[in-house]
């Protein structure tokens, strides 16, 4: 077998059979499980967590307070208190009621409340009353100055207001919206990927020159090989640990179908827009991405004497990505600016902010292919640059590592036949 | 035949190893001495091309060694070091197919070797479980495991009790009748004594002695006198032909410029009163590293 993949596979099933990675893949399992259940979870908790509040009807609106609360469809139950405040502040300490409404009629027969709870933190509850009692003022007030009900609702109809792209190619308001989210979702995982794989290609040519087994290594393989299978190796567990999580979580989706799929929670998450160009692109950016940014922290690894000083090695890199992932954000909301045009030419911009672009505005190919033209670019070249590094950075063992040592390494590895 | 011709090797103005010129025959097992900084580690690396040399030609039977010959070669550096969290056996696999074994090959062979080193028990063990010279076995293993052509041990012995050290000794002797070519450094001159034919010392990156270890010895010319005897011998530093006295407790050693010299002090001593001792001997090599070297230095 060639070495290349000896070393890939290495690599990829040590680290798939590592603690670290069972551990990361079950915690995020949880997590989605438990995002996708979530309705669920809460119907359970709150099923028998109704309010029960206690109306002190001065006037004669109690009826239609109740007709209204209903519905409004609230987890309230309203409850008529013929007694004093004090006999009502008496049902709530023996936890008879949670809370209680003293419902007035003020002078212009309209109708108001006080509202009175042992805390006023609980927010839902309180609102609920409000908007009906407002509902019920404004029907007061409209019967009073002769609008008839149908007039009333024909009032508050929202009004039609359709945005409509004139651009050929544009994104219809559907898919933009479907766009916003699936790009959001996707830079927080490029942007996650990137810093936690490529952390962990660092991390692991850190950990064999400091455990001193690189020099055996070099001497058996040649360091071009040996730093792209590790790229690569560690590149194949990502996406294992996204296809188990993608799976997994599509499953989790499918089992909750029927409550989630229309207006359900996770309504947001529904892609069916998404062009399948764009799910390409996301694919070619993550993977650009990751293969600049891991040969870049390949090269950085190979320049610490001891794992410890990997992370601050590797900060300014790390900056690198932090700054593309907030001009992205930045550019969620105006994908047109100039300086989001140009960053994303910028090979350590271009995956995640090229990729914004290419999602929120329909830019001609040839921008797309230059940026991505660029970003090949400049993986070939720290490519060869993070090979002659590799090659010399491996058989440095300083005191203290700086990235100035770069120079020393590519010193070192010079060839001179 | 492995050779160099005029290999030098410059670190920006800093002369790591000069005009280095060697031919070590196959089958042999040649030594390369030398104190710290001395260019040792630097010649292995050019050997094996993880540096290139400034200037000059290494070449193993007539070819450039690498990577598509390293199934060919065996190494132990010098940083000693495996994978601290991974099994013994598992971490040898890795390394035996980086040499271009198969996994049924490696397992085979891991079973004879440690039952050699007698540490059979190892096999599932994480390294770090294990103790310095323990781990150092496990290398040793590592490097010799795909029965290479020619082996480069990087200090050896260093680290190693003595137990230790002739069990690994004997298996660098049983390597060469097997037919491999073993090139060691070392700093401790009785394991190049007892091991090699030939050898090189290295000083500040130059050959300062280079040959056959008998022809060395016998053209140093010098001599060694061991002399137990029952007086101060402290006169014997004026009697001509005398270099140096070393007194110890129970013998005493005057080396001498010649053979010759040893009658003249034999009658001297004969004169003064009882000897219980007195042996003509070949220099050590330790005599003839701290001259060559200690005239370096001055």
């Amino acid at each position: 077998m060639n070495k290349f993949f000896i070393v890939l596979f290495q690599t990829y099933l040590n680290r798939l059979k590592s603690k670290a990675f069972i551990i990361t893949t079950v915690m995020t399992l949880l997590l989605i499980f438990l995002i996708t259940n979530i309705s669920t979870i809460i119907n359970t908790f709150d099923s028998s967590e109704s309010d029960r509040v206690g109306v002190i009807d001065t006037g004669t609106f109690y009826s239609s307070l109740e007709k209204q609360i209903n519905m409004m469809d609230a987890e309230i139950v309203l409850e008529k208190f013929d007694g004093t405040e004090e006999e009502a502040e008496k049902a709530i300490e023996q936890g008879e009621l949670d809370s209680y409404l003293i419902l007035e009629e003020n002078e212009a027969e309209e109708p108001s409340g006080v509202y009175k709870a042992e805390t006023v933190a609980e927010q839902v509850t309180p609102q609920v009353l409000e908007t009906a009692l407002q509902q019920m003022k404004n029907t007061v007030a409209a019967e009073k100055a002769g609008v008839t009900q149908e007039q009333l609702n024909q009032i508050d109809q929202p009004v039609q207001f359709e945005k409509v792209a004139l651009e050929k190619g544009a994104k219809t308001e559907d898919e933009l919206n479907q766009a916003r989210v699936f790009v959001y979702v996707l830079l927080f995982v490029i942007y996650f990927s990137v810093i936690f794989y490529g952390n962990m290609v660092a991390v692991e040519v850190a950990t064999e020159k400091s455990s001193r087994v690189m020099e055996i290594l070099i001497s058996s393989v040649s360091p071009v090989k040996q730093m792209f299978g590790k790229i690569l190796g560690i590149a194949l567990l990502g996406l294992t640990q996204y296809a188990i999580i993608i799976a997994s979580g599509y499953l989790f989706m499918q089992m909750q179908e029927d409550s989630l799929s229309e207006t359900g929670f996770l309504s947001f998450l529904d892609f069916s827009n998404i062009s399948a160009s764009l799910i390409v692109y996301a694919i070619v950016f993550f993977m650009l991405g990751y293969l600049l940014y891991a040969t870049i922290l390949a090269m950085v690894g190979s320049l610490v004497s001891r794992a410890e000083e990997v992370q601050q090695m590797i900060m300014p890199v790390q900056l690198l990505i932090i700054i593309a992932f907030f001009i992205a954000m930045f550019g969620l909301s105006t994908p047109s600016a100039t300086f989001v045009t140009i960053s994303s030419y910028i090979p350590f911009f271009s995956p995640v902010v090229m990729f914004l672009r290419v999602g929120m505005l329909s830019i001609p190919f040839w921008e797309v292919a230059l940026s991505l033209t660029l970003l090949v670019g400049a993986i070939v070249l720290f490519g060869i640059m993070g090979a002659k590094v590799y090659r010399g950075g491996v058989l440095m063992y300083g005191k203290s590592s700086s990235l100035k040592d770069i120079g020393k390494a590519l010193k070192l590895s010079k060839r001179e036949q | 035949m492995l050779e160099f011709q005029h290999v030098s090797k410059q670190f920006g103005a800093f002369t790591a190893v000069e005009e280095l010129n060697l031919s070590i025959p196959e089958n042999e097992i040649f030594g390369l001495l030398g104190g710290n900084g001395a260019g040792k580690t630097t010649t292995f690396r050019m050997l094996l091309r993880l540096i290139d040399q400034t200037k000059g030609t290494i070449s193993w039977k007539g070819e450039r060694i690498s990577y598509d010959s390293s199934h060919l070669i065996g190494y132990l550096p010098e940083e000693r070091g495996l994978y601290p969290k991974m099994k013994v056996k598992e971490q040898l696999i890795y390394l035996g197919k980086l040499r271009g074994m198969k996994k049924s090959e490696v397992e085979k062979e891991i079973t004879s070797w440690l039952e050699r080193f007698k540490v059979p028990e190892y096999l599932d063990k994480k390294v770090e479980e294990l103790s310095k010279g323990n781990q150092q076995k496990i290398q040793f293993i590592a490097s010799v495991i795909h029965k290479p052509e020619l082996l480069i041990l990087d200090e050896p012995f260093s680290g190693l009790d003595p137990v230790n050290v002739e069990v690994l000794k004997e298996a660098v002797l049983d390597l060469k009748k097997a037919g491999t070519t073993i090139l060691f450094s070392s700093h401790r001159m009785e394991h190049v004594e007892e091991l090699c034919e030939h050898l090189c010392i290295l000083h500040k990156g130059k050959a300062v002695v280079s040959g056959n270890l008998k022809e060395i010895k016998r053209s140093y010319g010098k001599k060694n006198i061991r002399i137990d005897a029952d007086f101060d011998l402290s006169f014997l530093k004026n009697v001509e032909g005398v270099l140096r006295l070393k007194q110890g407790v129970n013998h005493s050693v005057v080396q001498i410029e010649n053979e010759q010299a040893s009658q003249t002090i034999l009658e001297e001593l004969a004169r003064k009163g009882f000897v219980r001792k007195f042996e003509l001997e070949e220099p050590s090599l330790n005599d003839i590293f701290i001259e060559k070297v200690g005239a370096a230095y001055e």
